[in-house]
């Protein structure tokens, strides 16, 4: 029975850490069509940052919920304007952009910290479960990305901003014809994806460790979270597909190993690109967000 | 009908909740020039990508036959294989390729490497893209780049030709010269034109089959058709 | 007809030129890194070939280097001789290759998913390599070593003389023969009416569908070829490094081949191979100072590149060249029609701020080139 719960816990945890660390890319990719492959390191840095502020002697809480996305919500900026925005409509230009930068920032990173793991405390003590230990943080993430889709689906739903937002995921024009300058809307759509990265990054640093490299792991199961959950419903998309990879990742790691449970997860993504080219939300979602 | 060289029977295809082409039956005989009109919406591209394959067709759509082969499930470069010229709605040729490079393309294909360089030599003349030949075809003008397209079409040498809005941003004298083009290879090749162009379509002077709502509003020759009131009705709107 | 301007010639002047150099080289200097720059060089001509003229862009060809490379190690270690392991190395990220490649084309996905797909590809294979640590991961006689690889293995020898090892300069000859033999290879493919689809394919495939080919067999077909490539190039690596690690597999691995061929240039052969070399003795000779770090300069690089000369180097040097030599010929009063090499991106053709590319769509919609762009 408490092996069940733990089981369970486990693969909430996994589809949260998934939703997570895919939100900012969705955002990006359901917006804008932009592959915005430096995202895995959008979110090392926000861990980074959260190690830095920590070192400083800020309170952890506030510099990963706060601190964290506000820095990587900046770099996004200057990111856009600097790169991104001459890219539009040019999507493997973009990737490949984008691409160079996740090496950018990998060099900057390790160039001010280093390139050996760091490790930042969990600022949450373990629980016991039965016999089993288990982490207390992982419960926090698991509420952290709960509330986080549930604000992103409200203010989709009912601000209007959301509003602006729904209408350019469907078609790009509509900014303009709702007179709002799409350059705009383009700039702060990307930061605001950044930001979401930056969350995730300053949130999971407890959990995972810090390395320069680690936004490689990230961008690899964010990225196929995304692509396969689909632009056209970009919460529902990137839920399903987080559920779905969440539970089969778990489930083959119980059964097996870790890593298998991994190759399982990348190969269930290739039979999901080859089978709905829409992905899940074009296949199963279309009038939802 | 066993003498008709394209068929379509029952043919239907939906798009979610639209019915885009009803049930339609239609017949082409060899060597017959056959227009299709009919308002924006009324289903006659959509009959079109049917007949190329453009459209992935199973049992449920009905059937359609080209020399009394069905077709249905066939994918288009199959379909071309089968002697059969496409030119689509949206010109779609290869940019980046000069003129000569376009036609040699569709040429090879069809006969060969060795007859490939003549055959390209007999479109350009044909066509009268003897000025164009060594230019790229992404720099031509839209009007010209539908004469590539469709010397292209003809480098393959089709019995049976389906043009979608040859005439489509093109005017004044391209047009006229499209026409006599277009009767010129009609001697040999049996040809459909889609287009919604009326002056166009009334100085081809063929056969017309009037689309609207999915299906066949009427059908017959061009002056019984563009005078059918009817047929004014549901392109302008009103009763005349 | 001719050659066609846009896939360009085979210049022997140029190539027989350098064949004699690469073959007297070895006179004047150390044969250790020209060896390996003359492995990228081919790893990279295997993908130019395929991005450039059929407009396929993988963004995990890695994955059939690292192929090549485990593969000949692996054989090697079970057989003795080397005759079989190097042609295996060839054949087997084949056939990986075709599979993957036909599971793909024949599915009809875009490119963008294309992009995806070879790049989870070889990151399982990582991941996988990675995790075989241990005495059970073993094929045959060999262990697979896990993230420590597979050291210590047999280097090439003269066919059937399994004791008279090519280490050495020998292997320099090899590598030299290698990347000229696979470059008049390409050149050949390039010159048929294979060649000329790949080149129609990569402009418009909805066009080529529409003459009567059939797009994904020819997009199987040389996306096999480009994998055999790279797999000889891993064959070759295995034997210079001596030693074979996941790291082959790595995405680290993968952009380094992308980078040296945008920027030696897309569109052209010799473009990603003097890209691989000059970018390749970058990467060495960084190598060797921690000041700046690796990653930053090759990110800073591609960035660049793509903003400022997407086309890359070399085509960007014919441009140049192109537009003198016909400034100078409209001086003297002639009108010279210009044959223009194409650009062919993944990227369609959108240069307005207009987001047109759903990664939903299918391949033609992207593959635009931006001839007109420059």
């Amino acid at each position: 029975m408490d092996y069940t719960a733990v089981v369970l816990l486990q693969i909430l945890y996994m589809i949260a850490f998934l939703a997570l660390i895919s939100a900012g890319l969705a955002v990006v990719f359901g917006m804008m069509r932009v592959i915005n492959l430096a995202h895995g390191e959008f979110v090392m840095l926000g861990g980074y940052t959260t190690l830095a502020c920590q070192r400083v002697g800020i309170d952890i809480w506030f510099a990963m919920l706060v601190i964290a996305p506000l820095v990587v919500g900046v770099v996004g900026l200057i990111v856009e304007r600097l790169v991104i925005r001459f890219l539009y409509g040019r999507m493997i230009d973009t990737m490949l952009a984008t691409w160079g930068l996740s090496l950018l920032l990998i060099g900057m990173v390790t160039f001010i910290f280093g390139s050996s793991a760091v490790n930042v405390p969990t600022p949450l003590p373990g629980y016991q479960l039965g016999e089993y230990q288990m982490g207390g943080y992982n419960l926090f993430i698991i509420g952290v990305t709960a509330v986080l889709y549930v604000a992103m689906w409200l203010v989709l739903r009912y601000t209007r901003w959301g509003l602006i937002a729904r209408g350019a995921m469907q078609n790009p024009e509509i900014a303009s014809a709702l007179g709002y300058n799409p350059r705009t809307v383009y700039m702060v759509t990307f930061s605001i994806g950044a930001a979401l990265s930056g969350l995730a990054g300053g949130v999971l640093a407890p959990l995972t460790g810090l390395l320069p490299a680690s936004g490689g792991a990230y961008i690899a199961q964010a990225f196929i979270a995304v692509i396969t959950g689909g632009a056209g419903a970009v919460i529902a998309g990137t839920l399903s597909s987080s559920v779905l990879f969440g539970v089969v990742s778990q489930i083959v790691s119980f059964a097996y190993t870790p890593v298998i449970g991994e190759i399982a997860m990348l190969a269930l993504a290739i039979i999901l690109l080859r089978l709905m080219p829409q992905g899940i939300s074009g296949r199963f979602f279309r009038n939802s967000q | 009908m066993s003498d008709a060289v394209v068929e379509t029977i029952d043919l239907t295809m939906r798009f979610g909740g639209v019915t885009a082409v009803d049930r339609v039956n239609f017949a082409l005989k060899e060597r017959e020039l056959r227009c299709l009109i009919g308002p924006n919406g009324a289903g006659k591209s959509t009959f079109f990508k049917c007949l190329t394959g453009q459209h992935r067709l199973s049992g449920a759509n009905g059937r359609v036959l080209i020399r009394g082969a069905d077709v249905v499930g066939m994918r288009p470069h199959e379909i071309v294989r089968m002697g059969v010229g496409i030119k689509t709605q949206v010109p779609s040729v290869l940019n980046g390729l000069t003129v000569m490079e376009n036609l040699w393309l569709a040429a090879r294909r069809a006969h060969g490497w060795t007859r490939a360089t003549a055959e390209v030599q007999r479109v350009i003349d044909e066509v009268g893209l003897g000025d164009i030949a060594r230019r790229t075809v992404g720099e031509l003008a839209h009007g010209q780049r539908q004469m590539v397209e469709i010397g292209i079409v003809l480098a393959q040498d089709p019995w049976l030709i389906l043009l979608d809005e040859p005439a489509a941003g093109i005017t004044g004298a391209e047009v006229e010269r499209l026409v006599t083009l277009i009767q010129q290879i009609n001697q040999n090749a049996s040809v459909i034109v889609v287009d919604h162009d009326m002056e166009f379509v009334r100085m081809l002077g063929a056969r017309i089959t009037v689309f609207y709502q999915g299906a066949v509003l009427t059908e017959g020759p061009a002056e019984q058709v563009l005078t059918d009131a009817r047929v004014r009705e549901v392109y302008i709107g009103n009763r005349a | 007809m001719k050659a066609w301007p846009s896939i360009g010639q085979m210049r022997w002047g140029w190539f027989l030129a350098s064949a004699v150099v690469l073959l007297l080289l070895p006179v004047v200097t150390d044969t250790h890194t020209p060896t390996i720059l003359l492995i990228w060089a081919l790893f990279a001509l295997s993908l130019g070939l395929m991005w450039g003229y059929a407009g396929l862009l993988s963004f995990g060809h890695s994955a059939y280097f690292g192929l090549g490379a485990y593969t000949y190690a692996i054989a090697v270690i079970n057989i003795g001789e080397s005759t079989a392991p190097v042609l295996l190395a060839i054949v087997i990220p084949a056939v990986v290759a075709a599979v993957i490649g036909a599971m793909m084309f024949y599915g009809r996905i875009s490119d963008v998913y294309m992009g995806v797909i070879t790049l989870v590809v070889t990151l399982i294979l990582f991941k996988f390599m990675s995790a075989t640590a241990g005495d059970q991961y073993a094929i045959g006689a060999a262990r697979l070593g896990g993230f420590n690889g597979i050291p210590g293995f047999a280097v090439i020898n003269i066919p059937g003389m399994p004791e008279v090892s090519l280490f050495g300069l020998p292997m320099y000859y090899i590598a030299v023969v290698s990347l000229l033999g696979c470059y008049l290879v390409s050149r050949w493919i390039l010159a048929r009416s294979f060649g000329r689809v790949l080149v129609g394919i990569r402009e418009n495939e909805a066009r080529c569908e529409l003459l009567g080919y059939s797009v994904p067999a020819y997009k199987t077909a040389i996306f096999t070829i480009s994998a055999a490539m790279a797999g000889l190039a891993g064959c070759l690596f295995a034997n210079w490094a001596e030693i074979v690690t996941p790291g082959v597999f790595s995405l680290r691995s993968a952009a380094e081949v992308i980078i040296w061929t945008i920027v030696g240039g897309v569109g052209t052969l010799i473009g990603p191979v003097l890209g691989a070399m000059a970018l390749g003795m970058v990467k060495l000779l960084l190598g060797e100072q921690t000041v700046i770090d690796n990653s930053l300069l090759l990110g800073l690089l591609l960035v660049i590149v793509v903003l400022a000369i997407p086309r890359g180097v070399v085509p960007a040097l014919q441009g140049w060249w192109r537009g003198r030599t016909r400034f100078r010929a409209q001086r003297a009063g002639h009108r010279r029609g210009r044959p223009r090499a194409s650009a062919p991106r993944g990227g369609s053709s959108g240069t307005s701020e207009s987001k047109t590319s759903r990664p939903e769509t299918t391949g033609s919609a992207h593959r635009v080139p931006q001839a007109g762009r420059s």
